[in-house]
């Protein structure tokens, strides 16, 4: 036991103090959601390569059945979320207003979706390259939103190791409480996930860590921590964007990660509370990944909940379960209002790195008029990478992007910390953003 | 997608803003400034009143002029304009002719800032560069003072305001130094609490520093301004103003009367800090205000004018590009200091 009291608590430099609005939902139990007609599952809707799909259209398909292999190393499998009978395999909606190629899958209405029993897999006894394997094939990803398959963080380069485990339980984005309500519902489950986790990396020790405003949650994880697991939680400072990997580590070890390396190089592997329940959920009862926890939250929304939802149910059937959009609502978020992914359509299906499906309305969203930068300073004081904000959009906004280098600008991870603290309501991590995707473009950046 | 679906606008995050906007800045030093020109108006009456209109409306009516149509009313409500004319009229003295006085506003707004760009691209204070202008065009006009007097007076304009554009002015009544020129040039003190009242002769605005002080503090609450800036002057002008005068307490004012006699209170909280011109590290703060410190007694004391702080200002403004340049902050992750 090694619970730091509240007067403690650890943080990092910089950053923002966004509204939490997390109330609305922090106190309401996880619902599960029933089965609906339509099920979509994109191929990439992880990072790195699309899955490669293995059923064909008019395949029949069971719940938790295997339907798109990984397409390469940093990529991972897909199951079905449903049984039922793939109908398509095309371009489907994809949030940010694009397509993506999907398999479509219409449930059973005669089926009982009950999941195939498996023997749960003996965890003690597998070696690293078992591990990395079972975790790629159990199709699972970081449940914070990157979707960064996370076999490959277990995967270890030769003369590496891993000491140290961090739990990321932060939940730093405003309005998500599904993090907090898994910690609350299901911390024995954490746990477990933490001690497989441990097992197999062969790491010394693991760190919770939760941002003070969840005191339920650290209390629900101290009353099932056993003495003699070498596991730690330590409230943070709630601020944003305490959940960012760096910013975590900065709060829990003093350190910094150096740029252009990854935690692993300080011996540090870093997983959400989402991901680890994951992991315990594939070797304990041989479930995939193949329905998640997200909160459908926003002032557009009318009845705010926390939901265990399968993948691929379309957003559109997700918002009618919560009794739909209020009139006024005209702009919808996958995951949090800081970093989320903007949606065009009710049609997106949820995804693996859903944790959120935001809705809000003009009044409280309207389009900000914006006025010139008179270099106040506030993006400087915000940016937890202490890059300069203020600098860089004014050198994207003369398409000097070569010079943006000289400023770091691919240090930046794309908070929008900047962007939320600026006065004059400059986009500055979004023209950011353009300049680092005209800077990976190799050639584009001389014009 | 069907057809009762609510139009949805599509746009990155992140969509949660913090309150404070540029505008809203802007407000707050207006408001900081509240106190101070109304001891002003207290102390020099319908002159100091008709100065300051002056002034505003040169500032004004330039930016309008010089700005096209469409974008005329976000440019005029954004209260920039206003601020610079405020800030000008503030630091002219009372019996100046008005038609000056609207040229120094035009002036300020004309090549202080829309010739650089407009709001934001100026590297000089505007409102500084307006009474630089002023001060090298109209050196008579721009340092006769008259005494502060009081409410009594209120209405007893001085002649030389209503002067006719480049006609001879004639000034009234006494001429009266400023505590700087009692210093300076007759090594007279005056009194401490004179100078944080403000019936003393001076500029309109500058004369009282509780008030300066008050205003600054609200400023500093609403963080609208970097104490940095603020702290690192009075600091550096405490610091070296007293190493002269432990040398020589009978013929160098001390570290008190330095603060408060002048123009550097309202300097080193309203000039100094305009974000635009000052730098944007904090490390660059720290080197600014110590420079315009360092400037300040210089000027003041070995220079030929009682009076250094507009041109400390305007020398710093020069440096800031460069003072920016060498104090990128260290970017997390990486040893060494930025570029």
């Amino acid at each position: 036991m090694n619970v730091l009291p509240g007067f403690l608590r650890r943080g990092f430099a910089h950053g923002v103090h966004p509204e939490g609005f997390k109330e609305r939902t922090a106190d309401l139990p996880t619902q599960r959601m029933p089965f609906v007609d339509r099920y979509v599952m994109p191929l990439n809707q992880h990072l790195g390569a699309p899955a490669i799909p293995l059923v064909e259209t008019g395949d029949r398909v069971r719940r938790g059945q295997l339907i798109a292999e990984p397409g390469a190393f940093v990529s991972t499998s897909l199951h079905s979320p449903v049984t039922g009978r793939v109908t398509a395999i095309a371009n489907r909606r994809f949030p940010g207003g694009v397509f993506a190629r999907s398999i479509e899958i219409e449930t059973d209405p005669y089926a009982t979706q009950r999941l195939d029993p498996k023997p749960p897999v003996d965890w003690r006894d597998l070696t690293a390259e078992d591990f990395v394997a079972q975790v790629q094939h159990a199709g699972i990803v970081g449940m914070g939103g990157a979707a960064f398959p996370s076999h490959v963080k277990y995967s270890i380069p030769e003369g590496q190791r891993i000491d140290h485990l961090l739990v990321n339980g932060a939940e730093c984005e405003p309005f998500l409480t599904n993090d907090h309500r898994l910690m609350v519902e299901r911390p024995d489950a954490l746990l477990r996930g933490i001690e497989i986790i441990l097992h197999n990396l062969g790491a010394r020790e693991a760190t919770i860590g939760v941002e003070l405003n969840k005191p339920d949650a650290i209390t629900a994880l101290e009353s099932h921590l056993k003495p003699s697991q070498p596991i730690s939680i330590v409230p943070l400072q709630v601020k944003y964007p305490q959940g960012a990997e760096k910013m975590l580590i900065k709060a829990i070890y003093d350190k910094e990660v150096p740029a252009g390396e990854l935690p692993r190089d300080l011996g540090i592997a870093v997983n959400n509370v989402g991901t680890v329940v994951a992991i315990a959920d594939w070797f304990e009862t041989g479930s995939p990944l193949i329905e998640r926890i997200l909160t459908v939250s926003g002032p557009g929304v009318v009845n705010p909940s926390n939901l265990i939802v399968p993948l691929g149910t379309p957003v559109r059937e997700v918002l009618n379960y919560c009794g739909g959009l209020k009139d006024q609502a005209i702009e919808l978020v996958m995951g949090g209002p800081m970093m989320g992914m903007p949606i065009a359509s009710l049609d997106v299906p949820v995804l693996k790195g859903t944790s959120g499906i935001l809705a809000f309305t003009k009044v409280g969203n309207s389009r900000p008029r914006e006025y010139p930068c008179i270099r106040c300073g506030r993006c400087l004081e915000a940016c937890p990478y202490f890059l300069n904000p203020s600098r860089l959009a004014r050198l994207a906004k003369a398409r000097l992007f070569e010079e943006m280098n000289n400023y770091f600008v691919m240090d930046c991870v794309e908070c929008g910390s900047c962007t939320y603290a600026c006065p004059s309501r400059i986009p500055i991590v979004q023209l950011i953003r353009t300049a680092k995707s005209q800077l990976r473009q190799p050639g584009a950046a001389d014009q | 997608m069907s057809a009762q679906d609510p139009r949805l606008l599509l746009q990155a995050a992140p969509l949660l803003k913090q309150r404070l906007s540029t505008r809203g800045a802007m407000l707050d030093v207006l408001l900081a400034l509240l106190p101070a020109t109304l001891a002003g108006l207290w102390f020099f009456g319908l002159s100091g009143l008709l100065v300051l209109t002056a002034s505003i409306l040169g500032s004004i009516m330039t930016e309008w002029f010089f700005t096209p149509e469409e974008a005329r009313r976000q440019h005029l409500l954004d209260g920039s304009g206003f601020l610079t004319g405020l800030l000008l009229g503030l630091t002219l003295p009372p019996s100046l002719p008005l038609w000056m006085a609207f040229i120094g506003g035009a002036v300020s707004i004309g090549l202080g800032k829309l010739i650089w760009g407009g709001l934001g691209q100026n590297l000089f204070n505007p409102a500084l560069v307006g009474r630089a202008f002023l001060l090298a065009t109209f050196p008579n006009a721009m340092t006769t003072w008259s005494p502060a007097g009081g409410p009594a007076d209120f209405f007893q304009l001085h002649a030389s305001n209503l002067a006719m554009p480049f006609m001879h002015v004639e000034y009234d009544g006494v001429s009266s130094a400023t505590p700087l020129g009692l210093m300076k040039f007759e090594y007279q003190d005056t009194s401490l609490s004179n100078l944080l009242i403000g019936n003393i002769s001076g500029c309109i605005g500058e004369t009282s520093g509780l008030l300066l002080l008050l205003g600054g503090a609200y400023m500093l609450w609403r963080r609208v301004i970097d104490w940095r800036i603020p702290a690192s002057i009075l600091l550096s002008v405490a610091l070296f103003s007293s190493v002269l005068f432990a040398f020589g307490p009978d013929r160098y004012p001390g570290p008190l009367f330095s603060i408060f006699a002048g123009s550097l209170l309202i300097g080193a909280f309203y000039m100094a800090t305009d974000p635009v011109s000052s730098p944007i590290t904090p490390r660059g703060a720290w080197i600014f205000g110590v420079g315009i410190g360092l400037l300040v007694v210089l000027i003041r004391i070995f220079g030929g004018f009682p009076e250094g702080v507009m041109y400390a200002i305007l020398l710093m403004n020069a440096a800031t590009p460069l003072i920016d340049r060498y104090t990128q902050p260290r970017v997390f992750g990486r040893g060494g200091a930025g570029r």
